[in-house]
Formats: C-alpha cells, sequence, structure tokens
C-alpha cells in the first residue's frame, strides 16, 4: 500500500469505490453485465453512514411474483428500518441472506428471476457462486455474482487464514468493508472456527470497520487479548505494507479480471478487496506513462512569515500552498493539461488543486476547485469543510476526483524529500516536503539560515516537458518567495 | 430467595411490567416540617381516646380511632403501624402515616434508606451525572457545534466515587432526620414477624423486642438477583452493590442482564473509558422496553458506544479473576443449552434482577408462603396466605412483592396502604407509575408497551392508535444540539384514553409525568391537549405528541365548563 501512500491518490476512474452511496448508483450499470435474466436485490445504503444492515423481515417468499415498486424487504439500517422496493419485475428467486442477519452495504442479498422458468437457473447461480467465492483460489468467480465490498463469503470459515498479519480491505474512504468473516454472519469472530480470538469490543468495532481479519492478529492486551490500538496498529501496517502484486478478481466494476497474482503472506493468500484492486490498477496502468521528475528547493520565510499573520482569519498552509500552485499554474497552462489517450491532451479550462487527506488510515483527494480565483480565505474555509466532509464520509464524487493537479504533503511527518506515482488521467503532482531551517550560502558570500523546502513534481512527459517544469517551479518557488499575491 | 428463581428475569405473574427493575424516584426525601398544632391534636386525640376506653393493657401507648371500631375484647397496641424495613417505600408510608396521625414505627435491620438510597438509584444517579458530563465533554463534535472548546476531559476515580458516597449519605441523613423530626421510632434490628399484629426485632447477639401493632407493612425490598454457576467476589466478579462504590474502572467489563441496571452501568463504565459486552438471555437487547424505543435506544446507546453484546445465551458460569487469568464466562445458548462460547474479561457485572429480600421474616409464623421468594398479595397489598386467605392487618408493599420493583411504586403502595388502614379503599393503578432509565440520554416510559396495548385492545375489542413526535421538531432540544429522541403515545381513538406513553431523549425521565399523572386522574388526549405549555421547553415534545393523536370525532365534547377569571 506504499504505493497508496506515496500517490497520495484514490483512482478517479472508480469513484464508485469510496462511498456506499455512489457504489448503489452502479448497480444498474452493474446488472446489464449479467447475461441471463437473473437480477440481484443488493444491500442498499439507505444512510450516508449505512456500512451494513440487517434484514429485519423478508415480505416476499422464494418464488413469489414480484411487481416493480413492491416492498420485498425490510433493512435494518443505522438509523431505521425500511421497506425496500423491487426496481423490476419478476420472481423472488433465491433469499441468500436470512431474516435476522446482515449483509454489507452493496452485497447481494437476493435473487430475482425475470420468469419462473429462470428461477432453476438462478438457484445454480447462488451456489455456483457461494462454492467459488470462498475459494483462496483467486480463479474469477462470476463477477457479478460475488459481492463487490467482502471478498468471501462467511460460508468458509478458514479460507482466510491471516497467520502473522490480518487482511485489510483498504476501503478506508467509507471504512464501509466489513471483515471478511462479518457477512451475513450474527456470530462475532472471537468463536468461530478453529482458533478462538480474544478481542475487546471496542477492537471488534474498530476491525468490522476497517474489514480487518482479527484471526492470527497478536494481541498486546491482558492475557493477549487483542485491544483496539492493536488493530489500529494493524491497519496502519497493512496500510504502509508493500502490496506488489495486482488484483484478484473481483471487483465488479472491472469488466475483466486483471491477472491472478495475489498478496502472499506467510503462506496464506488473501485476495485483493475491491479497493485494493483498484489502487492496484491505477498504480499498474502509471507504468504505462512516462514520467519524469524535477526538484526544486524554495525558501519559505516569506511564506512563514505572512502565514503566522493571517494564521488567525483561519488561512491554513494547506490553503496557501495550493493557492501558490494554482497562481503559477495559471502562467503554465501546459503543467496543467492532461494526457489520456496518448495521442492528444486536453487543456483543462478549470484548475483544481487535488490534496491529499490521510484519514483513518487511508486517504482521499479532496479537491479545492477553481483554487486560482478564490481568494485565500474562502479556500481556506472551503479546505476546512472538505476536510470535515471527508471525516464524515461525505464527500461527493465532484468534490474528490476532478483535480487537474495534485499536491501531497508528508512535510508534516518531518519528511524532507519524496516523490509521487501520477495519478493516471493527471498531468502532475508535486510532493511538498518539510520546511526545515537551512544553513545557507548568500551571493554575497555570506551564510545564512533560512527555513526551506523541498518539492517534487512528477509529470507525464508525453505532454509536459522539462522546460515546462522548470519553468512551473520557477514561477512558484517566486510566488512563495514573495507571497504577496497570496492574498490579493 | 429461592434456587428455583429463573435465572435472568425475575417478574410477578401478575405484573405487566419486567421487574428487573430497580429505579427511584425518591419520594419527599427533604426534610418535612410538620406543624406543632398537627401533633399536637394527635396527641390530644389519642389521650382522649385511652381515657375513654379506659384499656387495660400493661404497656399501653396508643390506640388509634379505627382499633376503636374493632369488633371483640378491647385491643391495644404499642403502634399503630409497625414498617419493617425503612427503605423508600417504609418511607414513603411511614410519612404519610404521620399525616394520617398513626403512631408509627420503623424497623431497620441495615441502614436508612435501603437500596435505592444506599445501592441503587440514589448513588447511580450521582455516577450518572458524571457519566453525562463525560460524555458530553468528549464528544468533539458535538462541543464544535456549539462553538466550545474543551481540552481533553479525564476524570478522578476516587473523587467521582467520593461523590456518589457522599450523595448517598446525604440522602440517608435526610431521610432519617424525616422521620425523626415526625416523631417516627425507628427501631434497628432485623424484623420477625412472630404472629398476627406481633413483631419481634432485634440484633445478633443482643435480646429480642417484641412489639405489638395494628397494622404491619413488610418493606422488605430485595438484593441483588445472581443466577446459579456465577461466583461474585466483589472484586472482579460484582453486583450493583459493588459497582456503585467504583472501586475500579476495568478496561473491559461483561454485563450480565441488559435491563435498567445493565443498560445505566453500560452508560457510566463506557463514558470513563471501558468497554462493555453485553450478555442478555433473551432474543433482544433491552427487553423489557416498547420494542421500538429500544431498537432506537440501541442505535444510539449501544451501537455507536464500545459496546458488544450475545444475545440468547445464558451465563452458566462465570469465575472471577485470580492468578493472573482474568474473569471467564461460559455462555450457553438460551435455546439449545449448549455451550456456545468463553470469554475473558477484566470484570462482570451481574445485572440480572433483583431477588426479594424475604428470608427470616417469619412469614411461616402467619401461614404465608412466598412465590419465588415474592410475598404474595392482592392488589391492594393484603398479604395472602398459603390457604389464599388474606391475613389481617398484614401488607407487603415495593420490591418484597414484585409487583413493580421500583422505588417510587413501592412508595405509593405504601401510601395506598395508609389510605386503606384509615379508613378510605385504595387501589394503586400501576400503570400509571412511571418508570425511567438514567442513561445519556434518558428512558421514560408510562402505561402498556405496544405489544401489551395491542394484545389488551384484542383481548378486549377495541382500537388502539399511536402517535410519535420526534426531538428534532423541538426548539429547546434543538437549541442544546440533542434532537436524537422520540416520544410515543398509544392511545384510544374512541374514547381518548392514553395508554402508554414512552420518551427516549434528552432529559425523558422527567417529561414522563405529564403522561404519567394525565393517566393516573384520567385525563384523556382531546382534553390534555389544551393544556399550555412554555415555548420553548423540552415538555414541547409532549404538547406536540398529545395534538398529534386524532381522536373520533363523536367523542370529542368538550372536558368541562370553561371558567371565566
Amino acid at each position: 500500500m506504499s504505493h497508496l501512500l506515496q500517490t497520495t491518490f484514490v483512482p478517479a476512474t472508480s469513484p464508485s469505490l469510496r462511498r456506499p452511496l455512489t457504489r448503489t448508483t452502479h448497480y444498474p450499470t452493474r446488472a446489464l453485465h449479467i447475461q441471463s435474466k437473473i437480477r440481484e436485490i443488493f444491500m442498499p445504503a439507505l444512510s450516508s453512514t449505512m456500512t451494513e444492515g440487517k434484514i429485519v423481515s423478508w415480505i416476499k417468499s422464494e418464488g413469489e411474483k414480484l411487481s416493480k415498486g413492491d416492498s420485498v424487504v425490510v433493512v435494518e439500517s443505522d438509523k431505521a428500518d425500511m421497506d425496500v422496493e423491487s426496481f423490476y419485475d419478476g420472481y423472488l428467486a433465491a433469499i441468500m441472506v436470512d431474516e435476522g442477519l446482515s449483509a454489507p452495504v452493496g452485497a447481494p442479498i437476493a435473487l430475482l428471476a425475470e420468469s419462473e422458468e429462470e428461477i432453476a437457473a438462478a438457484l445454480a447461480q447462488i451456489s455456483s457462486s457461494s462454492s467459488a467465492a470462498p475459494a483462496p483460489d483467486p480463479a474469477p468467480a462470476p463477477a457479478p455474482a460475488t459481492a463487490p465490498d467482502s471478498s468471501t463469503s462467511n460460508d468458509g470459515p478458514g479460507a482466510i487464514t491471516g497467520v502473522s498479519s490480518a487482511s485489510v480491505s483498504e476501503n478506508f474512504s467509507s471504512r464501509s468493508s466489513v471483515a471478511n468473516g462479518a457477512m451475513g454472519s450474527s456470530v462475532h469472530p472471537a468463536s468461530e472456527g478453529g482458533k478462538r480470538v480474544v478481542a475487546s469490543p471496542y477492537a471488534k468495532k474498530l476491525a468490522k470497520e476497517f474489514g480487518l481479519d482479527l484471526r492470527g492478529l497478536v494481541g498486546s492486551g491482558p492475557n493477549g487479548r487483542v485491544v483496539a490500538k492493536d488493530v489500529e496498529a494493524a491497519v496502519a501496517a497493512a496500510a504502509a505494507a508493500k502490496v506488489s502484486a495486482s488484483g484478484a478478481a473481483l471487483a465488479s466494476e472491472i469488466t475483466k479480471p486483471s491477472g491472478g497474482g495475489t498478496a502472499v503472506d506467510l503462506g496464506s493468500v488473501v485476495p485483493f478487496t475491491t479497493m485494493q484492486n483498484a489502487v492496484s490498477r491505477n498504480m499498474v496502468e502509471s507504468l504505462s506513462v512516462p514520467t519524469f521528475r524535477v526538484g526544486y528547493t524554495i525558501t519559505t520565510d516569506a511564506l512563514d512569515a505572512l502565514y503566522k499573520k493571517i494564521k488567525s482569519k483561519g488561512v491554513t498552509m494547506t490553503a496557501m500552498l495550493a493557492k501558490a500552485t494554482a497562481l503559477a499554474l495559471v502562467k503554465h497552462p501546459i503543467v496543467n493539461s492532461s494526457c489520456r489517450d496518448g495521442k492528444s491532451f486536453t487543456h483543462n479550462s478549470n484548475i483544481n488543486i487535488a490534496v491529499a487527506v490521510a484519514i483513518d488510515g487511508g486517504l482521499i483527494t479532496p479537491v479545492l476547485q477553481d483554487a486560482d480565483k478564490i481568494d485565500i480565505y474562502s479556500l481556506s474555509r472551503k479546505w476546512k469543510e472538505l476536510v470535515d466532509k471527508a471525516r464524515a464520509k461525505q464527500l461527493q464524487p465532484h468534490e474528490y476526483n476532478t483535480g487537474t493537479f495534485t499536491l501531497s504533503n508528508l512535510g508534516m511527518f518531518g519528511v524532507d524529500r519524496f516523490d509521487a506515482i501520477l495519478p493516471p488521467g493527471t498531468g502532475a503532482i508535486m510532493a511538498v516536503g518539510a520546511s526545515q531551517p537551512t544553513l545557507v550560502g548568500t551571493k554575497d558570500g555570506r551564510i545564512g539560515l533560512k527555513n526551506q523546502m523541498q518539492v517534487n513534481v512528477t509529470a507525464d512527459h508525453r505532454v509536459i516537458y522539462g522546460a515546462d517544469l522548470a519553468a512551473f517551479l520557477q514561477t512558484l518557488a517566486k510566488i512563495i518567495e514573495d507571497p504577496k499575491d497570496l492574498t490579493l | 430467595m429461592q434456587a428455583s428463581v429463573s435465572s435472568l428475569s425475575i417478574s410477578h405473574p401478575n405484573s405487566t411490567f419486567p421487574s428487573n427493575i430497580s429505579l427511584c424516584g425518591l419520594r419527599q426525601e427533604a426534610l418535612r416540617i410538620h406543624s406543632v398544632s398537627q401533633l399536637n391534636k394527635r396527641e390530644s386525640r389519642r389521650i382522649r381516646i385511652v381515657s375513654r376506653k379506659s384499656c387495660l393493657q400493661k404497656r399501653l401507648v396508643s390506640v388509634s380511632a379505627s382499633a376503636s371500631e374493632n369488633c371483640g375484647p378491647p385491643k391495644s397496641f404499642d403502634y399503630d403501624l409497625v414498617i419493617i424495613g425503612a427503605g423508600v417505600g417504609g418511607h414513603g408510608a411511614a410519612l404519610h402515616a404521620v399525616e394520617k396521625g398513626l403512631k408509627t414505627a420503623i424497623v431497620e435491620g441495615d441502614v436508612v434508606g435501603g437500596t435505592c438510597v444506599n445501592r441503587g438509584c440514589v448513588p447511580s444517579k450521582a455516577l450518572l451525572a458524571v457519566s453525562g458530563r463525560m460524555r458530553e465533554l468528549q464528544n468533539e463534535h458535538h462541543m464544535k457545534a456549539l462553538g466550545l472548546q474543551v481540552a481533553a476531559a479525564g476524570y478522578d476515580r476516587q473523587a467521582v466515587a467520593d461523590h456518589a458516597n457522599n450523595l448517598a449519605s446525604k440522602i440517608r441523613n435526610n431521610l432519617t432526620n424525616s422521620m425523626r423530626s415526625l416523631g417516627v421510632d425507628i427501631l434497628t434490628g432485623f424484623g420477625t414477624i412472630l404472629g398476627p399484629q406481633k413483631v419481634k426485632y432485634g440484633k445478633v447477639g443482643f435480646p429480642n423486642n417484641v412489639i405489638t401493632a395494628k397494622d404491619i407493612i413488610i418493606a422488605t425490598g430485595s438484593v441483588p438477583f445472581v443466577p446459579r454457576g456465577i461466583e461474585v467476589d466483589g472484586k472482579t466478579v460484582i453486583t450493583s452493590d459493588h459497582a456503585l462504590k467504583l472501586e475500579v474502572v476495568p478496561d473491559w467489563i461483561a454485563i450480565v442482564g441488559s435491563g435498567y441496571i445493565g443498560l445505566e452501568f453500560s452508560d457510566v463504565y463506557t463514558a470513563l473509558g471501558s468497554e462493555v459486552t453485553f450478555i442478555e438471555a433473551l432474543d433482544l437487547l433491552m427487553p423489557g422496553f416498547d420494542p421500538e424505543i429500544g431498537k432506537l435506544a440501541q442505535r444510539v446507546l449501544i451501537n455507536p458506544r464500545k459496546i458488544d453484546y450475545h444475545t440468547g445465551v445464558f451465563a452458566t458460569k462465570i469465575t472471577p479473576a485470580k492468578d493472573g487469568k482474568p474473569v471467564i464466562i461460559e455462555l450457553t445458548d438460551a435455546k439449545t443449552k449448549e455451550p456456545k462460547d468463553t470469554l475473558e474479561v477484566d470484570a462482570a457485572l451481574i445485572a440480572t434482577g433483583r431477588a426479594p429480600f424475604t428470608k427470616g421474616l417469619g412469614l411461616e409464623n402467619i401461614n404465608v408462603e412466598t412465590q419465588r421468594g415474592f410475598v404474595p398479595v392482592d392488589e391492594r397489598m393484603r398479604v395472602i396466605d398459603a390457604n389464599g386467605n388474606l391475613v389481617p392487618h398484614l401488607y407487603c408493599i415495593g420490591d418484597a412483592n414484585g409487583k413493580m420493583m421500583l422505588a417510587h411504586a413501592a412508595s405509593a403502595q405504601g401510601i395506598s396502604v395508609v389510605e386503606q388502614v384509615t379508613g378510605r379503599d385504595h387501589v394503586l393503578n400501576h400503570l400509571s407509575i412511571p418508570a425511567a432509565c438514567f442513561t445519556h440520554p434518558e428512558i421514560s416510559m408510562v402505561g402498556l408497551t405496544e405489544p401489551q396495548a395491542k394484545e389488551k385492545a384484542e383481548k378486549e375489542g377495541f382500537e388502539i392508535s399511536i402517535a410519535k413526535t420526534s426531538f428534532k421538531a423541538n426548539t429547546k432540544a434543538l437549541a442544546e444540539n440533542e434532537g436524537e429522541g422520540l416520544a410515543k403515545l398509544i392511545y384510544r381513538p374512541d374514547s381518548g384514553e392514553i395508554l402508554g406513553v414512552h420518551i427516549f431523549g434528552m432529559h425523558a425521565a422527567d417529561l414522563i409525568h405529564e403522561a404519567s399523572n394525565a393517566i393516573a386522574l384520567g385525563t384523556r388526549v382531546q382534553d390534555i391537549k389544551f393544556a399550555v405549555h412554555a415555548h420553548p421547553t423540552l415538555s414541547e415534545v409532549l404538547d406536540e405528541l398529545f395534538k398529534s393523536a386524532k381522536i373520533n370525532a363523536s367523542v370529542t365534547e368538550p372536558v368541562g365548563e370553561p371558567v371565566a377569571v
């Protein structure tokens, strides 16, 4: 997952991965992939914070005829009980999640057959998918038949047995992914098959939110109990661990499975989650872009002074950097362009600065739209709003996938320099290091102490050349070293 | 206490309420100042009666007016009324007895105040006051929304424990003083019934005193119920008695039972940083509540907190922590009776309800057999003996009769008994007694739950309707940023009778009384909806609730003649 941290980028091409709400909007599309006339009824997202739902009762029983608009099932979310209607006419072929059990948002809970004859086919599909899904061999299951979120169903205990570290599904932005063992189950993981796991209630809750399998996790609490900080550490470790292989078969958004590699972890085979898949796909895709890097050292004394002055008005350093970058991009529109097909490139009409934010062990890239046009105070307010929304998982797709230039700042960790992987579909990304007091020899032969930071831009050389970046960086340095324009 | 008590929920057969309830609304804890003239009046009357009857008893102290109406040979007693047990029930009865002019004694073997004041509702409210504030201060989002900035909130365990303890002793003193100042004799020792109208009391190792009384009220209350297989050591496996001392705040505590007691403690413990695992024998958490309220409460009080739960299981064996081993809890499936799971936790709180404390009362001397420890009584709290006959002059109130295990219910029953022995027939309407759970936010209820009302409606052939209002629509609640909440009214659309009201939300425990008073006084929905509520207050939640009820047009005649002022 270090790619993820470095690029500080969540793939814009599959925004549906991030939020359960948007994911639901993809269902009709996905349903089109289904060859037969058997449709799945998914666990709907009934609220923005809902991550899983419990089936209160099935209003219709198996074999019963449904008309569009009929209430089929009552689902209990974190907020309320709601009737869920059918979008299609047909027959309720099979119930996959029984009353009283829970399923993550987006997981199939029943099959809908178009005609009575197809009920049998639906039943066959259910048996094939349930046998295929938990198999450790990542043979692609019939794509739409598997849960988009949870890679295996709970029916196969032992299918996933992390030994020394846990499997984490990186669905951080929504925190919606459910533990591999939790789908369709009301049994808590501690008692499940084989090795017993003793974990505190909050540790279990966190594990469920992060989609972490507690089995195999070493606890640091009393008597080896797994406590919340163990889960947090495991999630952080999993995020930091280098996942080199590309995705296993799962994400239904992927029309063709992208290779069969899997992450091997001390003998166990852990299929990618949807998010890992998407990240992996993007990272591999980025290899097809010929990128190069140009670094620059910028003195930040003036910027720091200005920041001190206007900090009380709610201005944040992030907003200032974004504003400075946007102003530099105005003068160098080529750096704000992007090449998508390898034959042409687009001069983007807006300067939208995406800024990577780490949240809950993961990250998301809220976008400051028209950062060049909005004043620094409004921009700071906008930024705070976006961060709050990101933490509350309420970012709308246009608020995280419309970036034309990405900023990634690891300065707060004391990182002085790093480079970032270019998110496909954009022209450049800038990695910002920490501003540190540095001994500097000046032109007049004196030695002085100045605050300096290193920035490193990764760009697509098909459209942006070395001279472009160099000129852009020179402009940026000028703006930062004489930041009066920022407050205009 | 009998071994056959069912393991998780003890309820009286006649009770419509879950009896694993131990809350109290303490009645009249403040000193009651009675006028000297009233006391003098009583004295003079007593003297008058005595002189008229010229009784011959050796230890004559008093004869009440009603005693003189007894048939048979003239009798006189040491007291008009003796109450065994100085809990909230006994206290309420004693105060009312004095008001009615009865010479009253109260026998207490432990400390005045009973469970409620010393080991129940009172100290728990102190802890809950702390937990409520902690919760608020820790809720960064909530604070921020109000524009407040608070640095990390912390607490001093011992100071919190002291607050609870100080509150209990303060209330205990108030109670003792209020009885003393009114002239109630407080007799120390365990009381035993020797025979009709005769009570023995005394401490172990001291000679017993025997007193006679015209009427006797048993108000001995209850103790925490501990199912078989559970070993309570008072340190790591505890009951509410120990928990209220707050000697430790464990990292992880299992709470057996998700009724009021368990729920309130989960609120305290999670606010102080513990993680909690509920163990509930029934399939649903919070089984005593209206299901809709319970569900909402679970969404607010359980799911977002550091709490998990096992339902449909018995804790069949709990071993306290020792030799470096944690507390071990063996769970057994409630239906299949097969071992289901084992938990290892730092502490376990047994909150499986309360068992009546009726041992050693000498009930065998008057041929009374307890039912699972409870003293059988009729609707007037008169004790029923083994042959189904009423025992004259003997009453039982409060947890000991199991009708409704609430402190204020005991007190109300005591008052009802005093009314009867002073010549006014009185039957207490238990459906008008409110109950509350002091979580954050609070839960309160009065009357029937929706399923109970439905059952009754089906049996008796009437319709019921439900009205609901949300706290989200209440100005005051929104001003406090506490819009989470629901009030629910169950009523008869044909007559406007209020069958039940359930509230979940800020200050629900204080809001319920408008509804309970309406039920007690027989006020109908179409009448109470004209009552005016100050704006903006939380009470408007109930105002809205009553106004949203739809009563059939035919019965909506005006209440009474409006009075011009």
